[in-house]
């Protein structure tokens, strides 16, 4: 393990990888904010306290890419240099992670639906090459839309891959809805727990209670973690108002959100 | 080519333990001896190609070669983002065996056809297309495909087909393979229609006209030096593919020779219209109502269109 924050480390963190977030939106115009701030404390905590560096993240809700990037750069997995053409022509950062050059990327999404099929691929693979890695994934209430989700769910209980861990950002909405009102989704556990998976939940924004689910354990069954979030967690006037979907911060409102996270300069 | 098909997996298996099978519920007990043998490479992966496609990229991010099979509209369309997304955009090392492809399944319907499967797969970038005309080139294209690195269609017809090589060959992606010698006009069969076109060569010599006839077994990569060749060396060429007339083998052909510059020679293509299959009927029947037949392929040279 490269590093290993404690609860209060990894508050800081979440908050100065949230300021990087809102400041890149707002310089680069990159949308899927609320998305970015809702599932930034399980990232922080799954990649600065749990994940080993062998273990293999792929992130389903790809739109959350800014999130990933900047958790990997506090990681220093990738360089601050390397962010710094983030959003500019001819950057490898794109919008969605990309296929090729970024470490700590292992595979493209960001069509909804591919993430956990894919990494049930790598997971099986581990069962026959009889490797000891876990591999996590991050899920969008709205990506379980997606009839691929549950093709996979069904194929990690059936093929018994116990080395998968799924974790549902569950913020309540997804682009044009709160997600109840599109496709209701609850029970949520309940699904999974049908479809032959150990089901959690947490508060997703509580770095304990993501670290205690998230500790490796010996499991005969995929987990499945649904988070409840906040979208737009950490700024008051981002926290649940679906506008930042798409909507990038002005200055001002990168200076007010500055303020919020405690980030030195604003 | 089913048979021959399975045959050369268990063989490769042998030797290659990176090779892995999932089969989308398919393959009735034909899969025993691989199952067998390799217990742990072999997974069904149930009615549910969308996963399938992705779990096979999974597995080949980890190192495996994963080959898919299933019907073919169900391994090619049914998947189609997974495969454009998982597959060629990460450039993996995956081969798509679709079984039943063209009109193999006529029987069966248009829900079990797949007359577009070449057109939309031709078009991904690093996607192989590759289409064996009998037993023996099935072998040899699928050694090809787990032998050398990208993503590979492979695609199939069923079981029976006539043996046009009755002998392994030195065989390469990418370099069409003579059946027959001929001088003035030239007939490429894509996948299994190499049998009506070798009939439609016999006619044409019994006319006075000297056919040669190629197995055009792979639509992409496409090898321009073979097709500058045959397009200033014979007066027509044409192209017979259990496919709709856009956008498959033939249309590459056509697309080609635009951007040549070559003119002069001529190419006719048969293929299926622009239509699904009203009326229900046998491969064969399903010929004659696109022009698949020999005797189409005869009268289309003849009359040059």
């Amino acid at each position: 393990m490269t590093s290993s924050y404690d609860a209060a480390e990894l508050k800081n963190a979440s908050d100065r990888i949230r300021y990087g977030i809102i400041k890149n939106s707002s310089m680069n115009h990159v949308p899927h904010l609320g998305s970015c701030l809702s599932c930034t404390d399980i990232l922080a905590t799954l990649h600065l306290s749990v994940m080993s560096d062998d273990d293999i993240f792929l992130l389903s809700k790809g739109h959350a890419a800014p999130a990933l990037y900047f958790v990997l750069a506090e990681k220093g997995i990738i360089s601050k240099k390397e962010m710094e053409d983030y959003g500019s022509d001819g950057s490898l950062f794109g919008e969605h992670p990309p296929a090729h050059g970024i470490k700590g990327i292992h595979a493209a999404t960001g069509s909804l639906g591919h993430g956990l099929p894919i990494l049930c691929g790598m997971a099986l693979a581990a069962k026959i090459k009889d490797d000891s890695r876990r591999f996590y994934t991050l899920l969008g209430d709205g990506e379980c839309n997606e009839g691929s989700i549950w093709e996979a769910v069904m194929f990690a209980s059936a093929k018994k891959l116990s080395n998968v861990t799924a974790i549902i950002d569950f913020n309540k909405w997804q682009a044009t809805d709160r997600s109840r009102e599109i496709m209701p989704l609850e029970p949520f556990a309940d699904k999974f727990r049908s479809f032959g998976w150990e089901t959690a939940e947490i508060d997703g924004h509580d770095h304990t209670q993501i670290f205690k689910a998230l500790a490796p354990a010996d499991r005969e069954k995929p987990l499945v973690i649904i988070a409840h979030t906040v979208k737009g967690k950490g700024v008051s006037f981002m926290e649940d108002d679906n506008n930042w979907h798409y909507r990038t911060p002005s200055k001002d409102e990168v200076a007010a959100a500055a303020k919020e996270l405690g980030a030195a300069n604003a | 080519m089913r048979d021959a098909f399975v045959k050369e997996l268990e063989k490769l298996a042998e030797t290659n333990d990176k090779l892995v099978l999932l089969s989308g519920d398919i393959g009735n007990r034909m899969f025993d001896r691989f199952k067998a043998a390799h217990p742990e490479r072999f997974y069904n992966c149930g009615i549910a190609e969308a996963n399938m496609a992705s779990v096979a990229a999974g597995l080949a991010l980890e190192g495996f070669i994963p080959v898919i099979y299933t019907i073919a509209p169900f391994a090619t369309t049914r998947c189609l983002e997974q495969i454009k997304i998982d597959l060629c955009y990460h450039n993996l090392h995956v081969i798509i065996a679709g079984t039943g492809a063209g009109l193999s399944y006529a029987p069966l319907g248009p829900t079990h056809h797949s007359a577009e499967d070449i057109a939309i797969l031709r078009v991904m970038p690093n996607m192989r297309v590759l289409c064996p005309c009998d037993a023996t080139e099935t072998r040899l294209a699928l050694a090809a495909a787990v032998n050398s690195h990208g993503p590979a269609y492979l695609r199939l017809g069923k079981k029976g087909e006539p043996v046009i090589f009755p002998e392994p060959y030195s065989f390469a992606i990418g370099n069409p393979t003579p059946v027959i010698d001929g001088k003035d006009v030239c007939l490429l069969g894509i996948g299994n229609t190499v049998p009506q076109c070798l009939e439609a060569a016999k006619m044409l010599e019994n006319e006075g006209i000297s056919a040669a006839v190629y197995s055009y077994h792979t639509v992409k990569p496409q090898n321009e030096e073979f097709l500058k060749d045959i397009f200033s060396k014979f007066k027509k060429v044409c192209t017979v593919e259990e496919h709709f007339l856009a956008g498959g083998g033939g249309s590459s052909v056509a697309e080609w020779l635009a951007d040549s510059g070559i003119s002069g020679a001529k190419l006719i293509r048969c293929g299926i219209d622009d239509t699904f299959m009203k009326t229900t009927g046998s491969q064969s029947y399903a010929h004659g109502l696109f022009g698949l037949d020999s005797e189409t392929i005869r009268k289309r040279i003849l009359g040059g269109k």
